[in-house]
């Protein structure tokens, strides 16, 4: 199909090979091993094949978001789409030939410096698959820094990054996992400093939590340390324009979904693994790190560094076995980052916050529906509503609106609760209709 | 020439924009009471948007990347990546949907997921994939997982060992330690195949997987894969197959038939999809009926004509990530597959294996194969630092940059002294092969008359060769989070 020999050249080629055809060069592939497919459905043309893609996103159903849950629909500048879909950032490989590849290393240095700002931390990573698949490396780094076995994981990191720790550490039996219950919807520090013994490794501590909710991070990193355990962060980048940086109030790793900052929704992925530590534990970063130097004429340049932890040089010592990162996602998060700048980034953070919250009051003022937990929030909250917030969900998407995330599959006892995000892309008109429609479905 | 860019942080200035927001009806702060914020920004750069749009172009012709260069990359297959691929996924219908839509929002994604997934069961002859790993080295991971479920299934607790040859890619011994397995590695014959003694003796009641490349990444097939399948189920392991070289492949034969139970596959590799210099790609893993119910959740059905994603799974092994997978990834690939029909998948796998033969051939006298006998998909070759004056495969990498290739993939596999293992793609014409052996041979004569030159490349680039010894020893991998004064 995009092979551009002609019968000719395929040939004059078999020819220099010094073969009479093509099976010739097959015959290592034992003849009974030989097999074409059996059913196949016939090849579409190109414009057969764009037909056959809208007709499928035509039968997705377009909603109103305002769902969050680890992943949210924020403005994705005009700029961004564009600079991602240059052929010499898209179709270039991961940049082993430096020398050739010094766009995508300089993006790279760019994408860590922006973490390490603003996550408060001195290393970043070249990012990872996603928030759920770097919080179980910092998982990893922090048991093999300390030699203990034990994560403190509070139910209120996001439930689908806690079964992935419980799958990818089932087979291995370490680190151990132990859940803090968490019915206020935040971390109580008597319960996490009943837990805290010379076994814990880290400490893992969200904010905004996956409640929406915030920690008061700098008194739960404290209690860690009394213990010699370290504190993991999970942060939203976005809220950390506004928020106290991890790196600031303790957090030893901090680690997030980057999803908002520039890369669509995408039912799921591909999305991108934040990953940021303090200075003293950069050998222990796993995946790729891009390093400043100079070349043989004393100039700046740029290369993957610190080699020795990767799995093509250790092999079953690496630190990790990650190859590819999700290099385009993060250039993504970079440029938008770069179009943001400090104000900006603050502003969108403001605004997510006066979003939600005016979106909070104006359900809060509609009978039978409050807020399940008291404290401070982002731009998520849980409501919890008159009626099962899965069928609330199903009403609501009659209406055109993704109402939120239902709990109830994911928390015992929160059959009725919805976690619901206002982003800074929800307009006042878009609430109004959220509210509306919410009053017709419950009543 | 552009010989490179300040950093965005360089080129900031205090109070420039790009964006502005509508102002928010009250200070944050106020509906924050009592809540740390931030006492100082954090040091982005402050750009308008021009700035930015020419700073990241400007960086963008710094790369090489197959939309300009020949891209050799060996087990990367760096074929040309369609766009109508990127129309295809970048429709608003698919990249606005929410991971946490009901199903009946979303039937249009997960019937090209589902459809994915019974091709790639056409093309492999196995049971069952998951779309769910985000690239090769998690498909792997996942597939470790799925064999150490079906051992403790059995209740065969006995099973703490993985084998892997020589030749294996780093990932998969990689993988194996972070499944909690120990790794034992086995040795290739001079004829570049898995010397099945040595793996016969290795296997044992201590054995759960054998990990295979096929063809492996000697660009060979492993000719005796079956009785390789057999002695590894009858030592009651199971057999997994790295498909990151399955574009040899493609609809020529079906892992399947050699007995094997587990593999991924690479959709950036052999399905076209951008490789975005490094990332997002995705590691589908496919299993036989057996191991269907130990795949990782959750699962695309189809019940009644309808889609489901499907979040339950009793014996499953559970998430390997959130959410459903790279899905803008697997509907790449998913468009890539139905361009084809049979008869075009096999031209892809024909034509792969004619361009790597053609270069092997063309070169052969010059840089000896590993193995000299025809290859599949990519070949191996040999620099000889002793015969051209100590010039080493780095140099003569670096020197194909000056000549406008990429390089190849260097130094690999470990069994081969000086490797450049070269795998052009069935997407190259013979031209640019021509042009690439061309470049080779001018700088093999180079090595033996001028070598300096060689060890001294590039020349042509952006930038001289990069002091790597001190970019590890004084690490610096962001900037500073304060201005210097």
């Amino acid at each position: 199909m995009y092979s551009p020999h002609t019968a000719a050249e395929q040939q004059a080629m078999l020819r220099d090979i010094g073969v009479g055809s093509l099976a010739d060069l097959l015959a290592q592939i034992p003849a009974e091993l030989q097999a074409s497919v059996a059913a196949w459905p016939p090849a579409l043309t190109e414009p057969e094949l764009l037909a056959h893609g809208r007709e499928l996103a035509a039968q997705n159903q377009r909603l109103l978001c305002f769902a969050g849950g680890g992943a949210q629909e924020h403005h994705i500048p005009a700029a961004v789409s564009a600079l991602i879909q240059r052929g010499e950032f898209l179709t270039a490989y991961t940049p082993y030939q430096a020398e050739a590849s010094q766009g995508t290393l300089q993006a790279m240095y760019e994408f860590q410096s922006s973490i390490c700002a603003l996550y408060g931390m001195a290393a970043a990573n070249a990012s990872l698959y996603d928030g759920a698949t770097a919080l179980a490396e910092a998982a990893n780094a922090a048991a093999r820094i300390t030699g203990r076995r034990v994560i403190l994981l509070p139910e209120t990191v996001h439930p689908e990054w806690r079964a992935t720790l419980r799958t990818l550490f089932a087979a291995r039996g370490e680190p151990q996992l132990v859940t803090l219950p968490c019915l206020t919807g935040r971390m109580e520090p008597e319960a996490v400093a009943a837990q805290l013994d010379d076994s814990v490794a880290a400490l893992v501590v969200p904010s905004p939590n996956y409640f929406g909710l915030l920690e008061d991070g700098a008194a739960l990193a404290a209690l860690a340390k009394a213990h010699g355990a370290l504190v993991i962060a999970v942060a939203d980048p976005i809220s950390l324009g506004l928020l106290a940086p991890p790196g600031a109030w303790g957090a030893d790793f901090a680690v997030g979904e980057g999803q908002g900052l520039g890369n669509p929704l995408n039912y799921g992925g591909p999305y991108l693994g934040l990953f940021a530590c303090r200075q003293e534990y950069l050998r222990h970063v796993p995946g790729r790190l891009c390093g400043m130097t100079t070349d043989a004429a004393g100039r700046r340049g740029f290369v993957l560094t610190l080699q020795a932890r990767e799995q093509h040089i250790r092999r079953e010592r690496a630190a990790s076995n990650i190859c590819s990162n999700q290099a385009l996602c993060a250039l993504a998060a970079t440029i938008h980052l770069a179009l943001l700048g400090p104000v900006g980034l603050r502003e969108v953070a403001e605004l997510n916050v006066d979003r939600a919250h005016r979106l909070a009051a104006m359900i809060a003022a509609i009978p039978g529906f409050r807020r399940r937990f008291d404290g401070a929030f982002f731009n998520e909250f849980v409501v919890e509503c008159p009626m099962s917030a899965t069928r609330l969900v199903k009403a609501m998407s009659k209406k055109g609106i993704l109402a939120g995330v239902p709990l109830g599959k994911l928390y015992r006892g929160m059959d009725n609760s919805l976690l619901v995000c206002a982003t800074g892309k929800r307009t006042a008109d878009d609430l109004e209709r959220y509210t509306a429609a919410l009053r017709a479905v419950a009543s | 020439m552009n010989r490179g860019e300040p950093l965005s942080i360089e080129k900031s200035v205090p109070g420039r924009r790009a964006l502005t927001f509508p102002s928010p009806s009250a200070p944050a702060a106020s509906w924050l009471p009592g809540v740390a914020l931030r006492d100082a920004p954090p040091r982005l750069p402050e750009l308008s948007e021009l700035d930015v749009v020419r700073h990241y172009t400007r960086l963008s012709q710094l790369n090489f990347c197959l939309d300009t260069h020949f891209y050799p990359l060996g087990s990367c297959t760096m074929k040309y990546n369609p766009r109508a691929l990127e129309e295809f996924a970048r429709q608003d219908g698919f990249a606005a949907a929410h991971p946490a839509a009901p199903d009946t929002a979303v039937q249009g994604t997960l019937a090209a997921l589902h459809g994915l997934e019974q091709l790639l069961c056409q093309l492999t002859g196995l049971a069952a994939f998951t779309l769910q790993p985000a690239a090769g080295a998690h498909g792997e991971l996942t597939g470790i997982l799925i064999a150490a479920a079906y051992h403790r299934a059995r209740k065969d607790r006995r099973r703490t060992e993985i084998v892997v040859p020589d030749t294996a890619h780093g990932t998969n011994p990689a993988s194996a330690a972070l499944g909690g397995f120990a790794v034992k590695t086995v040795a290739t014959q001079p004829n570049g195949r898995l010397d099945v003694a040595a793996l016969r003796a290795a296997l044992g009641p201590q054995t759960a997987l054998v990990m295979l490349t096929v063809p492996n990444t000697l660009g060979l097939f492993e000719t005796q894969i079956r009785e390789i399948a057999v002695a590894v189920h009858e030592a009651g392991a199971l057999l997994y197959m790295d498909g990151a070289n399955f574009n040899a492949l493609l609809g020529l034969a079906r892992p399947a038939d050699f007995g094997v139970d587990i593999l991924h596959l690479n959709l950036h590799k052999t399905f076209a999809t951008p490789h975005g210099g490094g990332g997002p790609g995705a590691g589908p893993v496919g299993v036989t009926a057996t191991l269907e119910p130990f795949l990782p959740l959750p699962r695309v059905v189809r019940r009644k004509g309808r889609y489901a994603l499907q979040t339950k799974g009793a014996r499953s092994i559970g998430r390997v990530k959130s959410f459903a997978g790279n899905v803008a990834v697997a509907l790449k690939a998913y468009a890539y597959l139905r361009r084809h029909d049979a008869a075009a998948l096999r031209r892809v796998a024909e034509n792969a294996i004619l361009n790597a033969n053609y270069l092997r051939v063309k070169l052969r006298d010059l840089f000896p194969p590993a193995v000299d006998e025809p290859c599949l998909h990519e070949c191996v070759l040999r620099t000889e630092p002793d015969r051209l004056n100590g010039v080493k495969t780095l140099d003569v990498a670096k020197r194909l940059l000056d000549h406008g290739f990429y390089a190849p993939t260097i130094y690999f596999p470990l069994n081969v002294s000086e490797a450049l293992m070269i795998e052009p793609t069935e997407t190259e014409t013979s031209a640019t092969l021509d042009a690439f052996v061309a470049a080779l041979r001018a700088i093999h004569e180079e090595a033996r008359t001028a070598p300096d030159q060689v060890k001294s490349a590039p020349h042509n680039l952006p930038v001289r060769r990069l002091d790597e010894l001190n970019a590890a020893r004084n690490p610096n991998v962001a900037w500073p989070a304060q201005p210097p004064q």
